[in-house]
């Protein structure tokens, strides 16, 4: 029902906008010069202040009101659930919701047809409350706009500082984003760490919390801490990269070499949206061709070489992976090869020097740190990639360099401890948000890494 | 003099550190090192190319069988006897369609075979029809023929894909069977048929006896309108062979076939190893030289929902799912993204704030997507309680993801309007939100829209943080608005891919190649913007 306060709300502002322009004119009786801003401004100015701060109050309902609904269900029902833990809780308050607005319903009892029918008389009061909030929200702002409106009024100014906040307001979601991926990941792991002390999780060598809760009776709830070692999780992650960094570092560069010094119009032509359309595969696409046709080809290769190759062994992920990541490397050494100046070419070339000379002793020297710098972002692209590895990495972790085992990494871990159903206060969820902090962690200083390379080294040449 | 003359060489230039045989030795190695280097970048661009064209060829290759579907027409009795027009909703559409199955083979007696031949059309059967009733009121009161949709075994094997099946191949001497029906002895002329078998695996045993057990090819002898399922061969005197057999359809007679008369079909995947019984096989073949199979453009898998059964799993609730989603996205991303870039790029002046923000977006651009996954769950799902596998859900995350690009795409296009643009428009006396909302964003939105456009395809692509979001859940409704549960293309391409049927194989390609189909469209879009409407200066 909200939904038609939404398109209310702008068929009022479309309204206002025309009635605050109509004013506008009228009050210097049609002599629009006479005004100082613009009719058009006027009715901006109006339908602003009549829809805005109501649709603000929507926004602002509908992200709080869930919570607040099911905190009060559960306040309400404390009796009933206080033998619950957190996840029967969560699926009582589901299930009270499914029954009261439709959708499906895990089972019904009395006990919850009793709470949806709580269910939906509080939210027919704060659908109430809301509807009264919003209209007289609106009525007051035209109210306050409307009797602004004359001949001298600053209402361009007014508008542009609105639109201007709007901006701002903007770009600081980026901020927001990055302060809410570092508080959740933050707030989640310390509640890992005060289950599992952080040492035992960082240099463990046992990683399988798929059997975290071992002991009955007085010790059901309590955690193996030995078993949330994420050593050997790294140690695949690594290994897997480092494979799909020898696909695609040497390809890659040559690839760029290749196509901004040597081919010809017509080669670059077709080379250029190959590589682009193997970036713009989703990663889904390569993790089926990787565990459909790769990991068995290796596998074929190894038995008729007489080597035991797993099923889902690190070779075929990380050579999938590198081949996913050949476009991300080629084109970022391209930006880098091209950024150097012509001029040292033809120095080069004046001396006597062939052009793969000129490429290995005057190019590449000189485009060093933006090479290193891509090499370190198609790095951290690998340790994050996930769907690669979640299709063809195995789950258990083996502590190996071998590649031709199977190993998993951070990111597999991560998606097998989150999908399914799960109870949000156990050490397995939890361990996952504490994994994806480390991943945060990795990425972000491999990133920082590669941009200080850049400003440090980099030579200014123009 | 003679110093002087000796100090040429035969071409009567002089020989110095750089024209002597060393020097051109080692010019002729640096143009060697030069050509294999050019060679090598060549390599690797054709590498990459390679890769390209394995990827898309095993999945084009892969998808093509799914784009059709197998049916059998059956005439299926109707009349009020069967099915009661007052009573639609309680009649057993799955029991008629089988009953009009098995009538088909009346040899079929024993209950584990009738289970078999039942198993041979879809379990869905049931709910086309009734729908189909529903539709049309008229189909009641007789008997119809309706083409039934076969169950994935049969429907694969059918398309070539289960087993290799070789053509039929007249047998060049008598064959004389002992009974019409069970396992019976047959008398071949001559011995031709034990190298037959030991070709084809065939086990040795004592007295120069030969079985077929199910680790061998299944030979298949059809004569006197039965076919005969060979399991033991041994020779027998005057050069003839006696091979035991089991009869898989009821012969007509005992009466000796010709030569030429009978026919061996060898089935070369042994039974084993395949999905597919030969009995399954043998009636399959039958319906199909009874001209009753047909295979059609599959509308199942483009018009349903998921589905557990191979046969009726559609990808049309994915495609919704997806879509809902991109809206989502779009209605964040785009205009969250614009204004910052508008800002960053025209209002910000250089502070603290603004530094911070343009090192947040670059940095957000290089976070792995699962972080943006985990962001949904911890703070969308659980602190503000938003629904679980909800496209609303999915296309923020998608949207915070997508964000970065966006901002930098509009960026770059707002940065590649000249400056003479703004000076022209402050100069008549425009404000600066009139100068960037009248002037600079018309222009710049082409290359703002390519952006956008490819920002979107990434995020149609994107699967890791929907999973963390529980849109992997199944669901085998089509999603009728943005807070039902959902699932999107490239997650239905995950849980396909690791379901075992032989059958979601095919159907996981096929899902691909629309997800493909999808990006290749949006990035066409952005390159036609592109070439069309942005104006270099």
């Amino acid at each position: 029902m909200v939904g038609y306060l939404v398109v209310l709300l702008l068929v009022l502002a479309a309204a206002a906008y025309w009635i605050g322009r109509t004013r506008a004119i009228a009050s210097v009786n049609g002599d629009v010069a006479r005004l100082h801003s613009l009719p058009g401004q006027h009715g901006m100015f109006l339908a602003l202040f009549a829809a805005g701060p109501a649709l603000l109050a929507i926004v602002v309902w509908s992200l709080v009101t869930p919570s607040i609904e099911s905190s009060i269900i559960a306040d309400r029902f404390s009796s009933e659930l206080s033998g619950m833990g957190v996840p029967q809780v969560e699926a009582f308050i589901r299930d009270a919701r499914a029954i009261a607005f439709g959708g499906l319903v895990g089972f019904a009892d009395p006990t919850k047809e009793a709470a949806a029918a709580l269910y939906k008389s509080v939210h027919a009061t704060s659908t109430w409350i809301i509807w009264t909030v919003a209209l007289v929200l609106s009525a007051s702002g035209f109210y306050w706009a409307y009797s602004r409106i004359a001949q001298a009024y600053r209402a361009r100014h007014v508008v542009e500082r609105i639109l201007r906040a709007f901006l701002i307001a903007c770009s600081v979601v980026a901020i927001l984003t990055t302060i809410g991926i570092v508080l959740s990941l933050i707030f989640e792991s310390l509640r890992f760490f005060q289950q599992v002390p952080f040492y035992k999780f960082l240099f463990g060598t046992h990683w399988s919390p798929q059997s975290a809760f071992t002991g009955a009776g007085a010790e059901a709830g309590a955690v193996n801490e030995d078993i949330f070692g994420m050593v050997p999780l790294f140690a695949g992650t690594l290994l897997i990269t480092f494979i799909a960094m020898l696909v695609a570092a040497p390809i890659g560069l040559m690839a760029a070499i290749y196509l901004s010094d040597y081919a010809s119009k017509s080669v670059r032509a077709v080379a250029k949206p190959v590589l682009e359309i193997l970036a713009g595969i989703p990663t889904v696409v390569y993790g089926f061709f990787a565990a459909l046709t790769v990991a068995p080809y290796f596998r074929g290769i190894g038995e008729s070489l007489g080597l035991n190759v797993a099923s889902e062994s690190a070779l075929a992920a990380g050579v999938v992976m590198g081949i996913m990541i050949i476009p991300f490397v080629s084109s970022l050494s391209d930006d880098v090869i091209n950024a150097v100046p012509q001029s040292l070419r033809d120095g080069s070339a004046g001396l006597g020097a062939t052009k793969s000379e000129t490429i290995r002793k005057v190019v590449l020297p000189a485009a060093l740190p933006g090479i290193v710098s891509a090499m370190l972002l198609a790095v951290s692209r690998a340790i994050g990639e996930t769907m690669i590895v979640v299709m063809a990495a195995g789950l258990a972790a083996n502590l190996t360099a071998n590649p031709l085992e199977a190993v998993t990494t951070v990111t597999v871990q991560i998606v097998t401890l989150l999908v399914g159903d799960q109870e949000f206060d156990s050490a397995k969820t939890l361990a996952a948000f504490a994994l994806g902090l480390v991943l945060f962690c990795i990425t972000l200083s491999l990133n920082i890494v590669a941009l200080r390379v850049v400003q440090k080294y980099r030579e200014q040449y123009d | 003099m003679t110093d002087a003359i000796s100090s040429f060489g035969a071409v009567g230039r002089p020989v110095s550190i750089h024209t002597d045989d060393a020097a051109k030795a080692r010019l002729k190695g640096r143009y060697r090192t030069e050509t294999w280097f050019k060679w090598l970048g060549a390599a690797a661009v054709a590498l990459a190319g390679l890769f390209l064209v394995l990827l898309l060829s095993t999945i084009v290759t892969q998808a093509i069988p799914a784009l059709r579907q197998n049916y059998v027409t059956l005439p299926i009795d109707l009349s009020a006897a069967k099915v009661d027009p007052a009573k639609l909703d309680e009649v057993n559409y799955d029991a008629i369609a089988q009953e009009a199955l098995t009538a088909k083979f009346p040899d079929v007696t024993s209950r584990q075979d009738k289970r078999l031949l039942r198993g041979l059309i879809s379990t869905g059967t049931g709910v086309f029809l009734r729908k189909d009733i529903a539709a049309d009121p008229g189909m009641l009161g007789g008997t119809v023929d309706y083409a039934v949709p076969l169950d994935d075994f049969a429907d694969l094997y059918l398309k070539g894909l289960l087993a290799d099946v070789g053509s039929d191949e007249a047998i060049s001497t008598t064959v004389t069977p002992s009974q019409t029906s069970g396992d019976i002895d047959l008398t071949f002329g001559d011995d031709a048929m034990l190298a037959l078998a030991r070709g084809h695996g065939a086990t040795e045993g004592e007295n120069g006896m030969l079985t077929l057990t199910s680790g061998a090819s299944s030979l298949l002898v059809a004569f006197n309108g039965g076919t005969v399922k060979l399991t033991a061969l041994s020779p027998a005197a005057n050069g003839t062979v006696i091979a035991k057999g089991t009869v898989i359809e009821a012969l007509d007679s005992t009466a000796p076939a010709a030569s030429g008369q009978a026919f061996l079909r060898v089935i070369e995947t042994p039974e084993a190893s395949r999905k597919i019984s030969d009995k399954m096989i043998v009636w399959l073949d039958r319906l199909k030289s009874a001209g009753l199979i047909e295979s059609r453009f599959n509308s199942i898998f483009f018009f349903t929902g998921a589905s557990r059964e191979p046969e009726l799993a559609g990808v049309w609730g994915a495609v919704v799912g997806s879509f809902l989603t991109m809206i989502v996205t779009l209605a964040i991303a785009f205009p969250i993204g614009v204004s910052a870039a508008i800002y960053l790029e025209e209002f910000a002046p250089k502070n603290r704030l603004t530094t911070m923000i343009e090192v947040n977006i670059n940095n957000l651009a290089a976070v792995p997507s699962i972080v943006f996954g985990l962001l949904g769950l911890a703070v969308f799902l659980n602190f503000f309680g938003m629904p679980r596998s909800a496209p609303v859900v999915g296309g923020m995350v998608l949207a915070l993801m997508t964000l970065p690009i966006i901002i930098i795409a509009s960026r770059a296009s707002l940065r590649a309007v000249p400056p003479s643009i703004r000076e022209a428009a402050l100069g008549i006396g425009a404000s600066k939100v009139q100068t960037v909302f009248h002037h600079v964003l018309p222009l710049a939105m082409p290359g703002i829209m390519t952006g956008t456009i490819l920002g979107m395809a990434h995020a149609l692509g994107e699967t890791a943080p929907l999973l963390m979001i529980g849109m992997v859940a199944f669901i085998v409704d089509i999603p009728g608005g943005f807070t039902d549960p959902a699932t999107i293309l490239p997650v239905q391409i995950f849980m396909w891919a690791d379901f075992p049927e032989a059958g979601f194989q095919q159907k996981t390609s096929a899902a691909i190649l629309i997800l493909l189909v999808f990006l290749v469209i949006m990035n066409a879009i952005a390159v036609i913007l592109r070439r069309r409407f942005e104006r270099r200066w």
